[in-house]
């Protein structure tokens, strides 16, 4: 899933300074599982600020509504009629969903609460590890499944290089070598001729806002 | 001849090499280059200039090869993937061999978080193999990466590094084999202290006839005193240093502790003489290079062999 970290709450209280209304939208998808930004997390941000500005002495009013996913036109329907009470968004949704959310309100300042950290898996609760950068062109056939491209830290398609150190990466003792690990797995499963062979540069396919259609549908007329 | 450079001739006549380090200076001064310049002159065939080695900024290093090209050396041109994509290393092989460049390293680079600015966003664009194979497409089928035809063809030496020390160890000689496939012509190996070791992976590279496809040369770096030893061994990813290379060292009367570093330098120089599968030595001997004149003396690899 998509993992997000709830930004410092001085970043988010200076961006949001000059506004006295505030609607705070929650995500209830990726961001809610992995505890940056869903019903919970947006009642917590609110509290803060809240106390915060009081203290301040620049009270300010803040609205609270988590949706579905901010992903998905459907969802963010409901914001249509209670919006236009507000100045300014909190969006605590990943980047996707911040992005959505603002392009269906265009005259709303639209702010960022989470860093969204990329795709991750759950190791232990509160604890993510991420796993795919979504390069396009997954290569995990050829590298035992385990992903040269987020799990080494030079992204290497024909490595280890010399850094790699009793299993670890040179950046890290606690970091194991991605790389170290692919050799120890393909040569379990017999399958060292993988890794035998050089892997020509890769064409990079993430380079430009990629688009997907899957096999039976269309672009709709009107795309956004 | 592949590139006509002096280390090739040299390597090509069944010379044995001995070539030289030098890290550009942190800065512009031009002085600081010439100084370390001077002491690595007539005593080296060629010499390596470091790029933005363990990810600190320096001086680029074409421009410092160019400086020691000005010099009257020849300078192996390092190039590591950290740094720059695709564009950028291919116009800088071109810009480096219209200049007169004519020898090359590949290398992948040390991490960024090791350096000065740790936040960089590292390149990587292609890896250390990759490049290799990028160059020797640009010397012999004369065309860019991407197919599009040169207009004027940059014929390189081409070399690489290679770590015999690092894990898998079985996994080090394949390693060793892509590179020699991609195309490297030499290589140049990581600084080497476990000689038993190192043994050992020559003769696997003899077995498959690696060493017949490349040259190798085998990397040194004299110890200069016990806290460098254990450093090296502690510290720095990838290095092999056994135990008793650091006792002998703490052996050592007190104030020749270098002089024993060097000793066991030139002893290891006379073994890779005689080793099958080795074709020379690379020096490094870093921030040290005013010792290289004395070291190459004592390591008998004097005068320098000069091939037409
Ligand atoms: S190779 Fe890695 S980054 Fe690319 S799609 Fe597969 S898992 Fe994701
Ligand atoms: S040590 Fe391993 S994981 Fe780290 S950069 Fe090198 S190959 Fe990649």
């Amino acid at each position: 899933m998509i993992v997000a970290k709830r930004k410092p709450f001085e970043e988010i209280k200076e961006m949001i300074k000059d506004y006295k209304k505030v609607l705070n939208v929650g995500c209830g998808t990726c961001v809610a599982v992995c505890l940056a930004g869903g019903e919970k997390e947006v009642a917590v941000l609110n509290a803060e600020i809240d106390m915060a500005r009081k203290l301040d002495n620049n009270p300010i009013e803040l609205g609270a509504q988590t949706v579905e996913r901010q992903c998905d036109h459907e969802y963010l329907e409901e914001l249509d009629d209670v919006i236009g009470d507000y100045d300014a968004v909190i969006s605590m949704a990943c980047g996707v969903g911040i992005q959505f959310l603002a392009e269906r309100f265009p005259d709303k300042p639209v702010y960022p609460g989470v860093d969204t950290c990329g795709m991750s898996a759950n190791q232990a609760v509160g604890w993510y590890e991420e796993r795919c950068r979504s390069c396009g062109k997954c290569v995990l056939g050829m590298t035992a499944a385990i992903c040269p491209v987020t799990m080494c830290a030079k992204g290497l398609y024909n490595g280890p290089c010399g850094g790699t150190n009793k299993g670890s990466c040179e950046i890290d003792t606690e970091q194991p070598c991605a790389w170290f690990r692919i050799y120890e797995r393909l040569e379990r499963q017999g399958r060292l001729n993988n890794i035998l062979i050089y892997t020509p540069p890769v064409e990079w396919n993430d380079q430009i806002p990629r688009t997907l259609i899957q096999p039976g549908y269309k672009k709709p007329e009107k795309a956004g | 001849m592949k590139s006509g450079s002096n280390l090739e001739k040299v390597l090509k006549a069944g010379h044995f090499a001995f070539t030289g380090e030098l890290g550009p200076p942190r800065g512009c001064d031009v002085e600081e280059v010439k100084e370390k310049a001077q002491h690595l002159k007539g005593n080296v065939d060629s010499v390596n200039i470091t790029d933005n080695q363990t990810a600190m900024v320096r001086m680029s290093s074409w421009a410092a090869s160019l400086i020691l090209l000005q010099e009257g050396l020849e300078p192996n041109f390092q190039m590591v993937c950290r740094d720059r994509n695709r564009l950028a290393m291919q116009a800088d092989i071109l810009g480096a061999y219209a200049h007169g460049i004519r020898n090359m390293l590949c290398l992948s680079g040390d991490h960024q978080k090791f350096g000065d600015h740790p936040m960089a966003k590292g390149v990587f664009d292609i890896d250390s193999i990759q490049l290799i194979s990028m160059v020797k497409n640009m010397r012999d089928n004369g065309t860019f990466l991407s197919g599009a035809e040169l207009h004027g063809i940059p014929k390189m030496f081409i070399g690489a590094a290679s770590n015999p020390f690092a894990d898998p160890f079985e996994w080090r000689v394949h390693r060793l084999a892509k590179k020699v496939e991609a195309g490297c012509d030499f290589i140049q190996t990581q600084c080497i202290y476990n000689m038993e070791k190192f043994r050992e992976f020559i003769k696997q590279a003899n077995d498959m006839g690696l060493t017949e496809k490349t040259y190798i040369l085998a990397g040194v770096t004299p110890m200069k005193s016990v806290g460098m030893a254990k450093y090296m061994k502690n510290k720095v990813p990838g290095m092999d240093v056994p135990d008793e290379i650091i006792k002998r060292l703490q052996g050592a009367e007190k104030g020749k502790v270098a002089d024993e570093g060097i000793k066991f330098a030139c002893e290891q120089i006379e073994e890779f003489k005689e080793m099958k599968g080795v074709h020379g030595v690379h020096m490094m001997a870093i921030e040290w290079e005013h010792k290289v004149p004395e070291i190459a003396e004592r390591a008998k690899v004097l005068p320098r062999p000069v091939v037409d």
